[in-house]
């Protein structure tokens, strides 16, 4: 797959998990793709944890960059029918369960569904922000990245980096496949069919079952 | 009742070494003014409570935006918070040893400062179990309720909370635009000394009871920004 397909691949994939009427939060980078495959009777309610519920598209127009931001500190927009909410209020709706849906990247992701995607030590420390109660409070944690970094395995059988959370990840999107941790291990359930399953095990560490039921990734439409 | 300050005056009222709130979300909802004031007096030694370390580079050109200039001018001791990654400096000065920096994740931060306002002994939270934060000092330990694991983590207070309002009335309340209220709101309850900064001050009654955010109660000293 060109490199530069990748991505809008994954978001596209990862589009077909929101149902009309969720509530979701999405990480940084890729996530923030994922609206712009969403089908179009698919109306999803987007969270920003600094305290926006239903943002919106921002123009240069509705932009209000000293009152209005998103988590990244980027200008952003409420959609009529959203609310401003304070920090403690954002994070009740996160940990209280009332996000359908999180999605984010990782840097490694095991078998067990542990995730560890905040610190490298001695690196890189940039801090959790709010991807620990994210990942705790979500009815859904899906995990949208490239398979691997640089050719190394990011799916593992065990992550080596500090954790996010342990047990927390439902499903990982990537360019080569789809898999869903369950309580037997990883499964993946889809796979691109430019790849074959030994393409994708020689690309993971972690030990992962083939479903039965195995369907093919489509590319965006 | 909250009393009407000039900047340099809500300034002289914060001791040196001071731990300091400050609301804001990556500089939005920062108290510009008076953080700018804070960074020109030539005070240190401060312990910052504050959700990230903002960043360089703010919406109006600035150099660095918001408490960055705290960071910059290495007024900042002790940095307690949940990111930093947008802000270089707190790397740099944590590496060289001058910076503590303590991070906490943002939905336990905030309630552990509506805790510390609030009179609560701490809060009891899923999130950080099973990470290195259960190593952490603010964590008190670990319980299991009901099946499920926890950390009790310890409320937050400071000497100092600063914290920045749209729309302020004479009385103290305040009204926040847009994304600024994030960690102003539970700031404003947990500080022995509360300087609130009004873009716009108003007449007391010029924002209705059903309003009102953050009550006067809570607010010691008002700040004019100048934007009425």
């Amino acid at each position: 797959m060109e490199r530069s397909m990748i991505k809008g691949f994954i978001a596209n994939r990862v589009a077909r998990e929101l149902k009309d009427g969720d509530v979701a939060n999405l990480g940084i980078g890729l996530p923030t793709l994922v609206p712009s495959y969403l089908p179009a009777d698919v109306h999803v309610t987007l969270q920003s944890e600094n305290g926006i519920i239903g943002t919106g598209l921002v123009t240069e127009e509705n932009k209000d960059p000293l009152y209005v931001t998103d988590a990244g500190g980027k200008p952003a927009m409420v959609k009529t029918g959203g609310s401003y909410i304070d920090s403690t209020v954002s994070f009740g709706l996160i940990r209280g369960g009332h996000v359908d849906v999180t999605v984010l990247g990782a840097l490694e992701v095991d078998q067990q569904g542990n995730l560890s995607n905040w610190i490298i030590p001695g690196k890189k420390v940039p801090g959790m922000g709010g991807a620990m109660d994210l990942v705790v409070g979500a009815k859904k944690v899906i995990v949208a990245m490239e398979h691997t970094a640089r050719g190394s395995a990011k799916i593992l059988k065990q992550c080596n980096l500090p954790y996010t959370a342990v047990k927390c990840v439902d499903m990982i999107v990537t360019e080569m496949c789809v898999m869903e941790v369950t309580a037997d291990g990883l499964v993946m359930t889809e796979i691109n069919p430019e790849f074959t399953v030994d393409d994708v095990k020689a690309a993971t560490e972690a030990d992962f079952t083939v479903s039965s039921e195995l369907k093919m990734m489509c590319a965006p439409a | 009742m909250a009393k009407i300050v000039t900047v340099q005056e809500a300034v002289d009222l914060i001791p040196e070494g001071a731990s300091i709130m400050f609301g804001g979300f990556m500089g939005c909802g920062n108290a510009h003014k008076i953080i700018d004031a804070l960074a020109k007096s030539g005070k240190g030694g401060f312990t910052m409570i504050c959700n990230d370390a903002s960043m360089p580079g703010g919406p109006l050109g600035e150099e660095y935006y918001g408490v960055a200039k705290l960071i910059h001018n290495k007024q900042v001791r002790k940095l307690i918070t949940t990111h930093v990654g947008l802000n270089p400096e707190v790397a740099e000065q944590s590496n060289a040893g001058e910076l503590e920096l303590v991070l906490i994740p943002q939905g336990s931060l905030a309630e552990m400062i509506r805790a510390g306002g609030a009179g609560l002994g701490g809060i009891i939270t899923p999130t950080g179990v099973g990470t290195i934060v259960e190593d952490s000092n603010h964590v008190h330990c670990k319980i299991e309720i009901d099946g499920r694991q926890y950390l009790i983590e310890k409320p937050i207070r400071a000497d100092v909370a600063i914290i920045s309002g749209y729309q302020v009335d004479r009385g103290g309340n305040i009204w926040y635009k847009g994304t600024t209220r994030n960690f102003n709101m539970c700031m404003a309850t947990a500080a022995d000394l509360v300087i609130v900064e009004a873009d716009h001050l108003v007449e007391c009654g010029d924002i209705v009871p059903e309003n009102v955010v953050t009550s006067g109660v809570f607010v010691d000293y008002i700040v004019d920004g100048g934007e009425a």
